[in-house]
């Protein structure tokens, strides 16, 4: 049990790149949402919160450095994620298609 | 072919004297062994007898809806306690035995030892999963002890959230912690099955039970914590007076229809693909062939679990749901057919040419197939858009269910527990009672719900305990049903509890069956094997094992396995 | 049994540290998943609604403080970084550094419970909280949101939830602090400190969607 990938130390350097990164993404959100983008202020918001997240997914919870099977599972959470959300909002858009309907 | 009516078994005699043998049952005694035991098949025995408990609570309350539906007047409960017998008998059914049913008690016990293990992968949250269900079940049963809850399994808004004046809160608190248990038992099996295997066993060479309770147990871990939430945010609205479903505040109770469904469509999976994984080994071992299709089978689960995600909104179809909604939900539930269709296939291909023996086991799998078929394909009916306009919330849907939830669970539940019973106890169950009560379960079954499909699409809504009475007629044959179903039910629980301490002693492999788990001594000592088990053949070898087997009990001459 | 690989690291049922290791960690992420599945359930209903009622929203989300929102996610950034430097730690077998950052980083995460604390507080005394004495002023410009209370349901549901996770993830470093106190933990064993990380990352990664979804809608 002497060298397996798992105990990969990453070095101090990317855990403060990172850490950075992420202050930067924060006030770089903030900012934006004070700039009147009309309906797409909502998706650049959503973007930097995905890439926020992904970066702490990859570095430091450690998935970068991981098995796949690892990253297969934090996948799927997101995908159905998507199935769930994604699904609904179809009911939801799609309801007043028919004229005289409800909404 | 041969189909003698004696089940062949290999005696336990000369093989090893298995009377001071140490096994998990007799390695400690008392009750603290058991109830601190961190042994998975210590546990399977508790969720054995604590969802047998739930199951004859869940039954009482079905024999009460039957009595109540013999004449179409309200002869023994008002309509309120009519309300709460039907929800108290849904929830007992679906969250406290058939969604545990066959993973946390088959499955806890064969999985491990079906992947060469000692254990599961998380012993002590193995025991917490059961301390969690109890604890659920507890709340679920003080709720029906303060005067119960009425606004059926389904908990929908905005009756549960605001006018329902039943124990919601109780009850909703109960299932929430239940969902823990289901959503830890998953877990385990997940990271048991990915990283316990023991040398030599590759993923195609699983028991396609591992494979059925493996993608069971996805469906476990995506789909329970959202019904969860949605509890929770019932709770948020009775108690706290948050309104995320109250169309006073413009809230939309559809949409916890949406969340409730995202994941009870799928439970039905969690019902069912565990079910079909019994009927998988069974079919395998009383046709002696290799099971046909492997690849399709074990690739068939994770497309049920998959596309199963997808089509929960065929519950909706007259909810106010958009009708663009409808028909995507409505194609995807066509779809997820098919994989069904596929494991159908391939059972039958396994007993084509096959040597049938009709063992009790045996046939629950052979009724598992005419009633799920049945089920699965009343199913399609209710999946057509316009077909269920005219059949929703009536009693063809709750014969369609009971179809593939009693039907398909329960009966693959029985077989499975038949099967493995020998492996379990070290204790063989009477043969003759056990094919006796088999086709006593399968003729009272089908009296009980077939006549509700006729019932139904003639237009008796469910629910209701006043009809008109043409119905009557339906109502009684299903009844007369019940009783039988009831009697069928109870035969096995007498015998097996007889057969603990009176059934005839079962070596390692009384049926001469394929798999790690018949390698082993019966019952299994507490780490499973003596020894590290190594897979160096491929699963079902049903064609060497009688081979082997011919050349000294020789009743079967091999040669008719050259055809196949 | 391979008895030879086991020690008293090692459970029963495991052949050696290292696959003990990898089921720890692929089933703390099987977890993860049922929690982001749990949060889907609130951000669906934040999403259905915050279509429907698009003013209500943008009117109702004004009156939340950005500046205290934003603070609040430094805190739980910079407790995030202080877990994975423990982490790190740990894996060195540095048990003096993890001790330290171990409690750094539940007095960070002490630090935005606190701060949460306050803001509820703030909203008890202004009738934001939804129920029976709910009344919605608004900021001046931004008074009418006829579904405000749907708004600060949602509000309340999803950072109260995000909350109780928060407790539970104190909790766990309570845990953590007493065992590498007693030192438990050391280079060949170090599975819980990094299994309860992923936990606390998680619990901040929520965090950083709630935050534009409930304080950012609309500032311009
Ligand atoms: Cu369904």
């Amino acid at each position: 049990m002497s060298d397996h990938s798992e105990h990969h130390i990453v070095p101090l350097k990317v855990y403060f790149l990172v850490f950075s990164a992420l202050m930067i993404l924060l006030f770089v959100t903030v900012g934006v949402a004070m700039v009147n983008l009309g309906p797409f202020n909502i998706y650049v918001a959503m973007s930097i919160a995905i890439i926020k997240a992904v970066l702490v997914v990859l570095y430091f919870m450690h998935v970068r450095y991981s098995t796949r099977l690892t990253m297969v599972v934090a996948a799927a959470g997101f995908i159905w994620l998507v199935f769930l959300l994604g699904i609904t909002i179809l009911d939801y858009t799609s309801r007043s298609w028919i004229p005289g309907s409800y909404q | 072919m041969d189909t003698t009516s004696t089940v062949e078994r290999v005696s336990a005699t000369g093989i090893i004297s298995d009377t001071i043998r140490t096994n998990f049952l007799n390695a400690d005694y008392g009750i603290k062994s058991w109830l601190l035991t961190k042994d998975h098949k210590r546990i399977a025995i508790l969720y054995l007898i604590s969802i047998t408990v739930f199951f004859m609570i869940g039954g009482a309350f079905a024999a009460m809806i039957r009595m109540e539906l013999i004449t179409p007047e309200a002869d023994v409960f008002t309509s309120e306690a009519y309300n709460k017998v039907f929800t108290t008998h849904g929830i007992m059914m679906v969250f406290f035995f058939l969604i545990p049913s066959i993973p946390a008690t088959l499955g806890n016990f064969l999985v491990p030892v079906m992947v060469g293990a000692r254990d599961l992968a998380f012993p002590r949250i193995n025991l917490l999963s059961w301390y969690i269900y109890v604890i659920g079940g507890l709340f679920t049963l003080t709720a029906l002890v303060l005067g119960g809850v009425d606004t059926g399994w389904t908990f929908y808004t905005p009756y549960s959230s605001t006018y329902s004046n039943g124990y919601v809160m109780l009850t909703g608190i109960g299932i929430f912690i239940t969902g823990f248990s289901s959503i830890l038992t998953g877990l385990n099996f997940i990271v048991t099955v990915h990283k316990m295997r023991a040398p030599g066993l590759g993923w195609f060479r699983l028991p396609l039970f591992v494979w059925a309770n493996y993608a069971a147990s996805l469906i476990m871990v995506l789909g329970t914590p959202v019904v969860a939430i949605g509890i929770v945010m019932i709770a948020l609205e009775r108690g706290l007076g948050l309104g995320i479903f109250d169309p006073r505040l413009g809230g939309d109770p559809v949409l916890f229809q949406h969340i409730f469904w995202f994941y009870s469509h799928p439970a039905v999976y969690i019902m069912i693909l565990p079910g079909m994984g019994v009927v998988s080994e069974i079919m395998a071992c009383f046709s002696r062939r290799h099971i046909f299709g492997y690849k399709f089978i074990a690739f068939s689960s994770l497309g049920i679990a998959i596309i199963g995600f997808l089509v929960w909104g065929h519950h909706m179809f007259v909810s106010g749901q958009s009708s663009y909604a409808g028909i995507v939900f409505s194609l995807f539930t066509f779809i997820v057919a098919v994989p069904s269709a596929i494991k159908v296939f391939n059972w039958t291909a396994t007993m084509h040419k096959g040597r049938i023996v009709y063992s009790t086991p045996m046939m629950y799998a052979l009724g598992f197939i005419g009633l799920f078929l049945v089920g699965g394909l009343t199913g399609l009916f209710c999946a057509s858009l316009g077909v269920d306009i005219h059949i929703h919330d009536t009693y063809f849907i709750v014969a369609h269910f009971h179809y593939v939830m009693v039907g398909g669970s329960v009966m693959a539940y029985l077989g499975g527990i038949h099967f493995w019973w020998p492996k379990m106890t070290g204790r063989m169950y009477p043969e003759g009672w056990g094919r006796f009560s088999a086709l006593l379960v399968f003729v009272g079954f089908n009296l009980t719900f077939f006549p509700q499909f006729i019932a139904g699409y003639l237009g008796m809504p469910r629910r209701y305990h006043v009809y008109p009475p043409e119905f009557q007629i339906y109502n009684v044959l299903s009844s007369g049903g019940a009783l039988v179903l009831g009697i069928g039910f109870m035969i096995p629980l007498i015998y097996l509890f007889w057969s603990l301490k009176y059934g005839e002693k079962a070596g390692p492999n009384p049926w001469r069956a394929a798999g790690l788990e018949w390698e082993t001594t019966s019952p299994p000592p507490t780490f499973n094997f003596d020894y590290q088990p190594v897979v160096d053949h491929e699963p079902y070898n049903y064609s060497e094992i009688d081979a082997r087997s011919s050349a000294t009990v020789s009743t079967h001459s091999v040669q008719e396995e050259q055809h196949v | 049994m391979s008895d030879a690989a086991h020690n008293s690291l090692v459970a029963h049922q495991f052949d050696d540290a290292r696959q003990q290791q990898e089921a720890a960690t692929v089933g703390m992420w099987t977890f993860l998943i049922t929690e982001i599945m749990f949060f889907g359930g609130l951000i669906l209903a934040y999403m259905i609604y915050r279509n429907q009622f698009a003013e209500s929203f943008h009117a109702a989300s004004r009156v939340l403080d950005v500046w205290v929102g934003c603070f609040n996610t430094c805190v739980l950034l910079v407790s995030s970084l202080t877990m994975a430097l423990g982490v790190r730690a740990a894996q060195m077998g540095d048990r003096k550094k993890l001790v330290l950052f171990i409690i750094a980083t539940m007095i960070f995460g002490a630090a935005f419970l606190g701060v949460k604390a306050y803001e509820y507080a703030e909203k008890f005394e202004h009738h934001l909280v939804p129920g029976p004495t709910f009344h919605f002023h608004g900021v001046p410009g931004h008074e009418h949101a006829p579904n405000a209370e749907i708004f600060f349901s949602l509000y309340f549901a999803m950072t109260g939830v995000h909350a109780l996770h928060m407790i539970v993830g104190l909790g766990l470093m309570t845990w953590l602090l007493r065992k590498s106190i007693k030192g438990t933990f050391s280079k060949d064993y170090y599975n819980p400190v990094e299994i309860c990380g992923l936990y606390w990352h998680f619990v901040d990664i929520v965090w950083i969607f709630l935050y534009p979804l409930l304080y950012l809608i609309d500032r311009s």
